[in-house]
C-alpha cells in the first residue's frame, strides 16, 4: 500500500474527499481494513442499539451470573460492594429522582439502556474484559435494570427490546440533542 | 476522597475482593513496575534510579490509579513526564507492544483503514504545547489540609493538571486518508486498555486542533500516559483525550458511552436538576504554587510569589494576584512565550510584612473569561444558601480562585472554605 514519492503528487491531485477537507492533500499511508477484519474489533454500541448483537437474556438468568462474576466487587445485587452501587431504587420502584452527584453511578441515572450493555461487553469483569457471551451481557443487563425497578424479572431482553427500554433518567440531561460547538458559550461555566 | 487512612483501608478492601476472582498481584505488580519505568530509550528518570523519594501522590482502587502532580516542586511550564498525572480508569496499565499496535479508522469513512505506529510516525506531524486536565481537578471535595501522602494542597487539590510538549499526527490527516462520509458529525475513539475507555469527541473538534500523540516532551509517550498513542483534545476535559487509542469509528450521534455520560456529567441545581451531557471546555484556572499551604514557612521580607494559570479556551491573557485577601489586584508578570491552552507561569515579586492575610491569583484568558470566585461558580451553580460555604459533593469544572492563608507565624494554609 506504500507509494512512492513520484506518485504522491498525482496521488494527492486525484484523491479529493468530499467533506470538509476537500483541499487536503492525502498521502496514502496505512493498510485498508475488511469488513470482516472491522467485524472482530467493532464492538462500540450505540444508544439506538446500533450494532447490538443477537442474543437474549432475563433478570432471573443474570442473577446467578451476578453472583458469581460480579458480586465480590459490586456486592450481593449491586448493592452494596466496594466499588459502584449498581441500584438505586427497587424492583417494581424505579427511582425518579431528583438525581444527586452521588446518585451517578447507579444505572437507574444512564439516559440509555445500551450503555450498560455496551460496558459490560467490553469492560466486564474486571479479570477478564470480554469474555462474557452475549446472552450472558443481556442477562446481566437485564438483572441491573430488573433491581433498579425500570423492567419486570421474566422481561426478556435482546436487540430488539433493550433499546426500547424507558429509562427514569432519559431526559435527565441537556440540550435534548448535544451539539458542537455548544449552544451556551463558555462550555465550562 | 476520604483521608489517607480511609483511603489505604478501602483500597485494601478493594484488593482483597479482587484477589478473590484471580487479579489481586496484577494491581500492585502492575503499578510498581509501571509507575517508575516506562519503555523508552531514556529508561527511568535519574533521580528516580537514585532512590530519591518520589513526590508523585498515587492512589489507588480496583478500578482507579490516580497520580497527583507535585505543582510545589518545579518552575516553568512543563511538567516532567514521569510527574504528569494519571487518572487511570482500570486496575493496571496495559503493556502494549508498539511493533504490533494498530489505530483503525472505521465506520462512516469511505476508506476504513488500520494505521501501524511507522504509518503514523511517516506523516506530516505537529508538536505543541499543551495542558491536559481532569475535569474533576481542583474538586470542592477535597479541599481540606492535613493530606501528607497526597502532597501539600496544591498537589492534590489541584495537581490533576499538567503541561508537555506533544507530537503526534493531526487527525484531519488521519481522517483525510480514510475520507468522511457526508453523515459524520461526531466520533468514539476506544482505548486498548483493561476498561476500554471510550469517549466521544464532535468531529469539527476533531478536525480543528486533535491529534494523535505518539510524543511527549521529546520521548516516547509513558507507559502511564497511554504508550504507544493516545488521543489529544487540546483545551477540552481530559478523558476526551483517549490513552492507549486503538480503535477510532466515526459516527453520526454521540454515542454517550460509559466514560462519558454516566461518570463525567453531573446534576445542577441551576439547570432544574438536570445534566449537562457535555462540558468541553476546561475554564480558565490559575493558582499560586509557591508560597502555598505546607509548603514552606514564610518569614518576613522578600519573596516572590509564583504559579500556574490555564484555560481550556485559549490563550491566558493576565494573571492578576491579590496579597491582602482580594481587596486590591495587582498584574503578575507572564512567562513568554504563551501558548494557547497551556499552563502559563506567572511571577510576582512581594515583601511579606508579618501580619496575617490571604494571597490568591485570578486568571483572565484572551476569550475574555475571568476565573470566579468560589461564591461566583456556587451561585452559578445554582447551590443552595446553606451549602454556600461547603465543599460540594462530585463537583467537576471546579476552577475557582484558590486563596492561600499566612499566619503571622509563617504557617501557610488552605483557606478555601475556611
Amino acid at each position: 500500500m506504500r507509494c512512492s514519492l513520484s506518485l504522491i503528487a498525482s496521488a494527492m491531485i486525484l484523491a479529493a474527499p468530499a467533506t470538509g477537507l476537500a483541499q487536503s492533500p492525502r498521502y496514502n499511508v496505512g493498510t485498508p481494513l475488511s469488513q470482516e477484519e472491522i467485524k472482530s474489533f467493532d464492538f462500540l454500541i450505540g444508544p439506538q442499539g446500533q450494532a447490538l448483537p443477537v442474543g437474549r437474556g432475563s433478570a432471573k438468568d443474570g442473577a446467578t451470573i451476578f453472583a458469581k462474576r460480579c458480586e465480590v466487587c459490586h456486592g450481593r445485587n449491586g448493592e452494596s460492594g466496594v466499588l459502584r452501587r449498581l441500584v438505586l431504587g427497587k424492583p417494581g420502584q424505579p427511582f425518579r429522582g431528583p438525581f444527586k452527584a452521588e446518585d451517578r453511578d447507579s444505572v437507574a441515572y444512564y439516559p440509555y439502556a445500551t450503555i450498560a450493555w455496551d460496558y459490560i461487553n467490553r469492560a466486564m469483569p474486571v479479570p477478564k474484559p470480554g469474555s462474557l457471551t452475549h446472552d450472558e451481557v443481556y442477562s446481566l443487563t437485564a438483572f441491573i435494570l430488573y433491581r433498579n425497578g425500570i423492567i419486570g424479572e421474566t422481561d426478556v431482553m435482546d436487540e430488539k427490546t433493550l433499546p426500547k427500554v424507558e429509562m427514569p433518567n432519559r431526559n435527565g440531561f441537556i440540550p435534548a440533542v448535544p451539539v458542537y460547538p455548544p449552544e451556551k458559550k463558555p462550555s465550562w461555566w | 476522597m476520604g483521608s489517607n487512612g480511609t483511603g489505604r483501608r478501602r483500597f485494601l478492601k478493594q484488593a482483597a475482593a479482587l484477589a478473590g476472582v484471580g487479579v489481586g498481584a496484577g494491581i500492585g505488580g502492575n503499578l510498581a513496575s509501571n509507575a517508575q519505568t516506562a519503555k523508552d530509550a531514556h529508561g527511568p528518570a535519574e533521580h528516580l534510579r537514585r532512590g530519591v523519594p518520589l513526590r508523585r501522590g498515587v492512589r489507588m482502587s480496583v478500578d482507579h490509579i490516580t497520580f497527583y502532580t507535585p505543582f510545589q516542586d518545579y518552575g516553568g511550564i512543563i511538567t516532567p513526564s514521569h510527574l504528569h498525572f494519571v487518572q487511570q480508569h482500570s486496575s493496571h496499565f496495559p503493556e502494549i507492544d508498539a511493533a504490533n499496535h494498530r489505530l483503525t479508522i472505521h465506520g462512516l469513512v469511505d476508506r476504513p483503514m488500520s494505521f501501524s505506529m511507522d504509518d503514523l510516525k511517516r506523516l506530516p506531524s505537529v508538536s505543541r504545547v499543551h495542558f491536559l486536565e481532569c475535569h474533576a481537578n481542583s474538586s470542592s471535595m477535597i479541599h481540606h489540609n492535613g493530606n501528607a501522602n497526597m502532597g501539600p494542597p496544591v498537589q492534590y487539590v489541584h495537581g490533576m493538571s499538567s503541561c508537555s510538549e506533544w507530537t503526534g499526527v493531526p487527525l484531519s490527516v488521519l481522517l483525510n486518508e480514510v475520507g468522511l462520509k457526508k453523515e459524520a458529525s461526531w466520533l468514539v475513539s476506544e482505548g486498548a486498555d483493561p476498561g476500554k475507555f471510550s469517549h466521544t469527541v464532535p468531529l469539527g473538534k476533531a478536525l480543528d486542533d486533535v491529534f494523535v500523540a505518539y510524543g511527549q516532551n521529546g520521548e516516547p509517550l509513558r507507559v502511564e500516559q497511554g504508550y504507544p498513542i493516545r488521543l489529544f483534545v487540546p483545551g477540552f476535559e481530559a478523558p476526551f483525550s483517549v490513552k492507549y487509542l486503538s480503535h477510532i469509528k466515526v459516527v453520526d450521534q454521540p454515542y454517550h458511552t460509559f466514560n462519558e455520560g454516566m461518570n463525567h456529567s453531573i446534576p445542577r441545581d441551576d439547570i432544574g436538576g438536570k445534566s449537562r451531557w457535555y462540558h468541553f471546555e476546561q475554564g480558565p484556572k490559575s493558582v499560586i504554587t509557591r508560597p502555598s499551604a505546607d509548603v514552606m514557612t514564610l518569614t518576613k521580607g522578600y519573596v516572590q510569589i509564583t504559579g500556574l494559570a490555564w484555560s481550556g479556551g485559549g490563550k491566558i491573557s493576565k494573571v492578576d494576584v491579590s496579597t491582602d485577601g482580594g481587596k486590591t489586584w495587582k498584574e503578575a508578570t507572564l512567562q513568554t512565550p504563551v501558548h494557547t491552552k497551556a499552563h502559563t507561569r506567572f511571577t510576582f515579586d512581594w515583601a511579606w510584612n508579618g501580619e496575617e492575610t490571604m494571597i490568591m491569583s485570578r486568571c483572565t484568558d484572551d476569550q475574555g473569561e475571568v476565573q470566579p470566585t468560589q461564591k461566583e461558580l456556587y451561585t452559578h451553580w445554582g447551590v443552595p444558601e446553606k451549602d454556600m460555604n461547603k465543599p460540594l459533593r462530585g463537583s467537576i469544572h471546579t476552577n475557582m480562585i484558590q486563596p492561600w492563608k499566612i499566619a503571622r507565624d509563617g504557617s501557610i494554609t488552605n483557606a478555601m472554605f475556611a
